[in-house]
């Protein structure tokens, strides 16, 4: 198993850590029985993602994905943020190992979990793409059990 | 303590950055050891001066002949075992897989198939002992309990009519501890069942006995200590009919087909002697190293020692942190030139914990944020305090961005290691 370069620049020099006491929006995705928690907070300012810190507890893919997905979305606008895939956080990080694809998966849905919360703070009907938002990779034995 | 270039390390990654100078310690000797000089050197003539085939009946054969007899010699002298009960063969993996098939060819031949075994045996042992439940054996894997530690009143109890054999590593490879390995060599001999032990994490680093522990097959590693890749061999007790893995030769008494890689054993023999005829020696020295080691570490908060602490192999150190993972632990740790290992799923590829640390019945979150550090003579007290100091820094920085960690200094959910 081989991290790219783009992954490891991530994973050791991490964008965007941190917490936020005035965030818009916090959504937090994963179980530590899996060994991946994100959480990502967004402070949001006429629609645009003027903020974004993240808390992971997780591999070192786990790091760097959550680390690209904040970088990917911090001054966008949220119509922006919300056609982010895990994909493109992949080919943006050059790459990742096979079983380590759910982390991106998981970077997604944390940042969709952030925006749900915006919505739902602000009393708008979230759009249908966040709502099939399960906050689970869903690619450990251990997470079944969990629902999100 | 080398000071390395970081332009000398392979990693893509590292090649692209300025970092000039940093500490370079292996703390990961129970994934493999450096070789020791004297098995390099006594490798070395078995390359181009002593190249015969043992099979081979001109003088050249027949010098690598005599050589090989002198390395079984050496094997067996330091287990107490006769040179015609040890066999070589590619390490540990195969000696297991060999001497599990065989104890399960005799069984079955008798009517036996029951197995005991424990819950936290290498892969190389579970992996086998699925294959035979697939054929309709019945396995047995014993309760380790919270200390890693099988004990020998539980393998009397689990003792059947059809029990053909029991099989219970030397040391454990993850968390290092010591098995009752002569109390449990007593009772299966008392009740006649085979008993194998995987000693590759012990041999070389305990004394072993085999006629004295009532041990009928054991399998060994010389990479681990401080030997060869590729090479280790099985002890198969007289009267015990080895079933042969490969077949096409007579080598290995018809046993293990395949020419056989005489400098691999030449250096497997050389690094044998030299790390029994010092075990005392180096116990006394990496125990001490080890206990700083664990003492210091365990100073950290919310951290634990998984495994017994006095009954472990000398060099083995196994925490958990709580709040952290352990891969990213792992490479912050490799990014600081200390090379360790985890317990953590995401080193070994399956999303799983280890099934080590999950049978001594720690919880999987818990489980994801473990280390190993396993020392060896050649690591120095600097080497320690360099670790001391390093390990503490680092689990700090992850619980900082750890929202877990958050949630237990919030009092959200409740610490598990206290």
């Amino acid at each position: 198993m081989q991290y790219s370069e783009k992954v490891m620049d991530h994973f050791q020099n991490p964008r965007n850590v941190g917490k936020m006491d005035d965030a818009d929006g916090i959504g937090e995705v994963g179980n530590a029985k899996c060994g991946d928690i994100m959480k990502i907070y967004i402070k949001v300012n006429n629609g645009i993602l003027t903020d974004v810190k993240f808390n992971t507890f997780g591999c070192g893919s786990a790091i760097a994905t959550s680390s690209m997905a904040t970088e990917m979305i911090k001054g966008k606008p949220i119509e922006e943020a919300l056609t982010l895939t895990n994909k493109a956080v992949v080919e943006a990080l050059d790459g990742l190992p096979a079983n380590k694809i759910h982390c991106s998966v998981l970077a997604e849905e944390a940042v969709k979990a952030a925006l749900y919360d915006y919505y739902k703070r602000n009393g708008i009907e979230p759009p249908e793409s966040l709502k099939s938002c399960s906050g689970c990779c869903s690619s450990c034995s251990t997470c079944e059990e969990i629902i999100c | 303590m080398i000071c390395v270039l970081y332009l000398n390390r392979s990693h893509e990654y590292i090649l692209n950055r300025a970092e000039a100078c940093i500490m370079e310690i292996y703390a990961d000797n129970a994934a493999t050891t450096a070789m020791s000089p004297n098995a390099k050197s006594a490798m070395l003539p078995y390359m181009d001066e002593i190249y015969g085939n043992p099979s081979s009946l001109h003088t050249y054969g027949q010098k690598a002949a005599a050589s090989l007899y002198e390395f079984r010699k050496t094997i067996a002298y330091y287990i107490n075992a006769d040179d015609k009960e040890i066999y070589f063969t590619s390490g540990g993996s195969e000696s297991d897989n060999q001497a599990i098939l065989t104890a399960a060819k005799i069984g079955e031949r008798n009517g036996k198939k029951h197995i005991i075994s424990s819950k936290f045996e290498h892969h190389a042992v579970l992996h086998t002992l699925n294959k035979l439940e697939k054929q309709g054996f019945k396995i047995t894997l014993l309760d380790v309990y919270k200390n890693g530690i099988v004990k020998p009143e539980d393998v009397r109890d689990a003792i059947q009519d059809d029990t053909a054999f029991v099989t219970i590593m030397y040391a454990n490879n993850e968390i290092g501890t010591i098995q009752p390995i002569a109390e449990i060599g007593n009772i299966c001999r008392e009740k006649g069942v085979i008993f194998h032990t995987d000693a590759v994490q012990a041999a070389g680093h305990i004394n072993i006995d085999v006629k004295k522990q009532n041990i009928d097959m054991l399998s060994i590693s010389a990479h681990k200590f401080h030997g060869p890749k590729g090479i280790g061999a099985l002890y198969c007790r007289k009267g015990i009919p080895l079933y042969t893995l490969i077949e096409g030769g007579a080598q290995e008494r018809g046993k293990r087909a395949g020419t056989e890689n005489i400098p691999a054993i030449a250096g497997m023999a050389a690094a044998f002697k030299e790390a029994c005829e010092k075990i005392e020696e180096n116990t006394i020295y990496v125990t001490e190293l080890r206990n700083k080691l664990i003492d210091e570490l365990s100073q950290i908060p919310n951290s634990m020692l998984n495994g017994d602490k006095f009954f472990r192999l000398p060099g083995n150190v196994n925490m958990c942190f709580e709040g952290i993972e352990g891969e990213s632990l792992l490479l912050l740790l490799d990014a600081k030139g200390i090379a360790a290992s985890s317990g953590s799923a995401c080193t070994s590829g399956s999303l799983d914990p280890s099934h080590v640390l999950l049978a001594l019945g720690i919880p999987a979150e818990i489980a994801h944020g473990s280390l190993r550090l396993s020392l060896s003579e050649y690591n120095s007290k600097e080497d320690i305090d360099y670790i001391i100091k390093a390990v503490p820094e680092v689990v700090a920085y992850l619980r900082d961005m750890s929202p877990v960690w958050e949630k237990l200094q919030k009092g959200e959910i409740k610490y598990a290691i206290q």
